[in-house]
Order: C-alpha cells, then structure tokens, then sequence
C-alpha cells in the first residue's frame, strides 16, 4: 500500500467516523435523558437525506404529510391526557407545537417543491421535517410509557423503528436516492483531495458539536436537559419536565440524524433502510461508550470509521461483517471492565 | 385552624401489598414549623414522598385550597411546594452554581437572582463554593446545596426530610438556626428528624408517627412532654443535646 492510499483511506474513514460520532453523541443523550435506546435513530438519518433527496430532484416528499399525520395524533394525545382539566393555555401551546408547526411546514414544503431551489432551503425544509416527526415520535410513543422500565421501552422503540421503516419503503420506493452535493468546490492539498462534501461533513460535524457544548454549558435548558441526565428524580423536584426534556433530547436527536443523512446521501446512495445500518453503528459506538460517555463514543466513532474504510478497501464484501465483528472483544473487554449496574427505578 | 396550606386527610400509601402509612392526616399552617418525629421505618419518608408525588397514594392532599392528589411533581413544585428528600437528590457532575440555578426554573430570571443572593446570604459556604462540583462537596455542605436549591424554587412550604443526618452538631445547629430563619421570611416547614429533641424545640407543632400511624400530636411542647416521647425519642436526661 502506498501512502496516498493509506491517507485516502484515512480520510474516508474520519469522514465516515464524524458521522458515527454525530449519531452516537445522540443516542447517549437520549439514552441519558429518557433511558430510551433510540432504535429509531437510523430512521432520522434515512428521512433526512431521502427528504433533502427528493426536494433537491424536483419531488414532493411525502414525509411533510406524515409529520402533520403525526402532529395531528400527538395534538389528540395531549388533549386526552387533560381531558380532565381543561385548561385553555396548555392545549393553545399544544396546538401551536404540534399542529400549527406541522401545518406550516408541510405549507412550505408545497410551496417550494417541484422548484429549484438554492441548497440550504431543501436542507432546511429537510430538517425542520425531520425534526417534526422526531418530536412527535417523542410525544405518540415514548411520552405515555415514560416511566416504564428500559426494557419495554426499548421494545417500543423496535417497533417505532420497524413502522418508521415500512413508511419510508411506502414513501420512498425500493430504488435508491442519491442527493447532489452540498457544495462544488474541491482543492487538493498534496496528495490528498478535498471535496466540498467532505470539508461540508468536518465543518458541521466541528459546528455541531461546539453548538451542543455551548447549549448544554450555557443555556438554562441545556442545563436542564444535563441535569435530567444526571439525576430524573432531582429534576423534576426542581420543576423540570420530564416530557420537556424527553422532547428535547428527541429534537436533538433527530436534527442530528437528519444532518448525518444530509451529509452522507451525496456520498452515498441511500435506501429505505441503509440509516438503519448506520444508525447501528452510531449505536455500537455510543455502546463502546457505554452508553454515557461522550469523549469515549466520538473516539470510538473515528476508530469504527478508520476501520470501516480499511475493509471495504481490502474485502468490500465484508465490509460490515469485519466491522462489526472486531466490536466484539471490544465490547466483551467493556463488559469485564465495567461495573455492574442496577436499572434504577423511578 | 382554617384553610391550612398543607391539609393532608386519610392518606394511605402502600408498596405492593404492604401498606407502609394508614390512614394518616396531618396539615401544616401558614408559617408554621410542624415536624414529624418516629423509629427508623415508621413511615416518614414515605408520607413525605407521597406528599410529593413521588409515590402514589390514596386520599386527599389538599395545598393552598385545592386537591393536589393527582398532580405531577413538577405542577406541586409550581404550586410552591419543595422537597429536600433523603437522599438529596443532587446534580453531582454538575457546579453548585448550576445547581442552584437549577432550582429556580420555574422562576423568572431577575426573581432568581434576588433568590440567589438570599441564599447565598444564608449559606456563605455555597458561595465560597460556587465553582465547585456538587457531587464532591462535604456532606454537610451538600445539605446546604439540597436546601439551597429547593429554596431557589421559592417554596411556600418546604418538607425537609433529616436535614442533620449525618452531620456535625456544629452544622446540625446551623442547619436549624437556617430553619428558624426561613420562617421568619414566611416560608412554612414540614420537618422529618431523627434529632426528635432539637426538632421539638424548634417546632410549633408535632406528630409522632409509629409503623405508619400517628400515635400522638399536639403542640411540640407538650409532645415533647409526653411520657411515651420522653422513653422512645427523647432518651434519658443527659444524653447528647444538639
Ligand atoms: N421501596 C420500598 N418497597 C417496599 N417497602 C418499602 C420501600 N421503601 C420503604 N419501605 C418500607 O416502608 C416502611 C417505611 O419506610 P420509610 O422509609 O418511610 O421510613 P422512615 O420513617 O423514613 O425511616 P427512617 O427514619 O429510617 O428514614 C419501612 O418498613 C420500609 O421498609
Ligand atoms: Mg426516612
């Protein structure tokens, strides 16, 4: 092997790697806040780039009329759990979240569809579906069992990602999308070759995690959501919601799933259910992590990338098969290493 | 008395099968002091949680007026109810600071720096402290952070559940001077202590519960008279005062 390959593969790999970082970084948040393991993460990344796919051809995506179906069934819940107490300022700011919100997205998603637009209006209108549909898979399955054990919620979630699944098929087709570049430039530093999709995937990947750093260092709600990972019982006895934070580690985790399928589609062609082979290693990763470490899983994540882009180089058919095959000791030597805990009760 | 704030009535509160308090009633005034004295087990911490909406329960839990029973933790917490409970309940990763502000998210934010100031008024340590991680904080010092953080929640009735466990006579005295203060500034108290000597002192009223029922109550003077408290909570003469 010569060295511009080795750098090659390298490259690849990081590009790969800061992807599985963004999607690990989500997982453990939403583990940590709602003991969710978000199955369904792969779906976000699959909605996303298919989404951003079919607006940058021309097409109507369909995913805008399933996130006002689903605004509509999460604005139905909200008003059967207060039937109750009617109470008018509650149901107003449920309507707005989730009808409102919805109805106006899917608005100007029929707006600009069918039109060529400039880059950032498809991304946009991309992740603002997304991000809708995450929050109301939040609301629709995960905010009724909230207290349930992590196990019957993680049998939820097999069944939130095998729905979301099947709609993609419906919505999408069999045949794979692949979305146009988020950016034309490219320059070669030496050896290596620098596309504007790759610089595109480092930029982001670097903003995002200094926005998530700056939001859950320095704002109130950042604070709150760290403190519902730190310790449930003592946030709510300070007033913190935990469907607030449930909701906003959910927004969170579906933007960055959308961004993760935003940057990836035009690499690579994505089908109805490729996020879910990448959520997967996004999942592997934040398990490396242990499910509450973010230096660990962004760490691992690059580890997982490098290896990746080596086998598929060397034994592309096996590609999935080395990679997911080296994790075992790792997660064997992690098992041993880790100190057993109990599932708390709340 | 009319209209208490708190106005708890035939609460019964079981875990499984097993019901740990019977048919418990009990209120608390405005600015008033009122404590809970029993044995390890009697049920303490349990009618406090309920309370709360930590555990569930049977009966009526009335506040400021109005049936609280089915509310969430964090409606009773806007309401003006606060726990400090057992096990303090800190955020340990996170800063004193940051725990403090914590406290104070339902409150607006120039409402909570003057809360802020108040508190740090009470617990100079927390201030030294600020920066500090709360998980590596002294014992003592994490029951101030506990109380001080319930405090920035602006309670109008604050339940602390054993504020001195584990603490320095030193601070213990420090701890219910704190008390006495906080009802000066017309904040009402329901305190559960194991210390059943220096919670009568400070208390204006008191009961005394037993295998989850309330043997006795009155007025902690005369609870504190009682030949029953005397053997089981008071101990001899001579015993280690607060
Ligand atoms: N989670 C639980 N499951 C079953 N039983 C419990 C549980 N928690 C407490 N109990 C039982 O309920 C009874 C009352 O416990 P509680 O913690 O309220 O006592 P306490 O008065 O606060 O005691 P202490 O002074 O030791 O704190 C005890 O018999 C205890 O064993
Ligand atoms: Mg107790």
């Amino acid at each position: 092997m010569n060295a511009t390959i080795l750098l090659f593969l390298l490259q690849d790999g990081i590009t790969n790697g800061a992807i599985y970082a963004l999607l690990g970084l989500a997982l453990v948040l939403v583990f940590a806040v709602t003991r969710v393991i978000l199955i369904p993460q792969g779906e976000f990344v699959t909605y996303g780039a298919l989404t951003y796919a079919a607006l940058a051809s021309g097409k109507f995506p369909d995913t805008a009329q399933l996130a006002l179906a689903m605004g509509l069934v999460a604005f139905v819940f909200d008003l059967f759990a207060n039937r109750h107490g009617f109470n008018l300022r509650r149901t107003a700011r449920s309507f707005a979240v989730n009808v409102v919100l919805s109805g106006a997205v899917l608005a100007a998603t029929l707006a600009f569809a069918g039109r060529k637009n400039p880059v950032f209006v498809d991304v946009g209108l991309a992740l603002l579906i997304v991000a809708c549909i995450g929050l109301y898979l939040y609301r629709i399955v995960y905010q009724p069992i909230a207290h349930a054990s992590v196990l019957t919620l993680l049998i939820a979630s097999v069944g939130a990602h095998l729905a979301m699944q099947g709609f993609a098929l419906v919505f999408f087709g069999a045949e794979g999308l692949r979305g146009p570049a988020i950016s034309d430039v490219s320059f070669s530093l030496g050896a290596l070759m620098f596309t504007g999709q790759s610089l595109g995937v480092y930029v982001i990947t670097a903003a995002l995690i200094v926005g998530l750093w700056l939001f859950f260092g320095y704002t109130l709600y950042g604070r709150a959501l760290r403190a519902t990972a730190v310790n449930r019982l003592g946030a709510r006895l300070v007033g913190i919601r935990t469907s607030l934070s449930g909701r906003m580690a959910f927004l969170l985790a579906a933007v960055i799933g959308g961004i993760s399928g935003i940057l990836i589609v035009p690499i690579t062609t994505l089908y109805y259910d490729t996020g879910f082979i990448i959520g997967l290693k996004g999942f592997v990763v934040a398990i490396i992590g242990g499910l509450v470490s973010y230096p660990i899983t962004a760490a691992a994540a690059i580890g997982v990338g490098i290896i990746e882009a080596f086998s598929s180089f060397y034994a592309s058919n096996y590609k999935e098969v080395i990679v997911f095959t080296l994790i075992l000791p790792i997660l064997v030597l992690r098992s041993l290493a880790a100190p057993e805990v109990e599932e708390e009760q709340d | 008395m009319s209209a208490a704030l708190l106005d708890v009535s035939d609460v019964t509160i079981a875990y499984g099968k097993v019901e740990a308090v019977r048919d418990v009633s009990l209120n608390v005034g405005d600015n008033e002091i009122v404590t809970i004295v029993g044995a390890n087990g009697a049920g303490k911490t349990t009618l406090l949680n309920a309370i709360m909406g930590i555990l569930p329960l049977k009966g009526r839990v009335g506040f400021a007026g109005r049936n609280i029973a089915g509310d969430d933790i964090e409606d009773r917490v806007g309401e003006g109810l606060c726990l400090v409970p057992e096990h303090r309940e800190l955020f340990g990763t996170m800063t004193v600071a940051e725990n403090l502000q914590l406290g104070a998210f339902r409150i607006a934010k120039a409402e909570a720096a003057a809360t802020l100031e108040r508190v740090y008024a009470l617990f100079p340590r927390l201030h030294e402290r600020q920066k500090q991680l709360a998980g590596t904080l002294s014992g003592g010092e994490q029951q101030m952070l506990a109380m001080g953080r319930a405090l920035m929640g602006r309670p109008r009735l604050l339940m602390l559940d054993e504020p001195s466990l584990g603490l320095a006579p030193l601070i213990v005295a420090d701890i219910f001077r704190t008390i006495a203060e906080l009802r000066q500034a017309g904040v009402s108290i329901l305190l559960v202590e194991q210390n059943a000597r220096a919670a009568l002192k400070i208390a204006d009223r008191a009961y005394v519960m037993e295998l989850g029922e309330f043997i006795l109550s009155g007025a902690a003077a005369d609870v504190a008279a009682d030949p029953r408290v005397i053997g089981s909570y008071l101990g001899f003469q001579g015993e280690a005062t607060p």
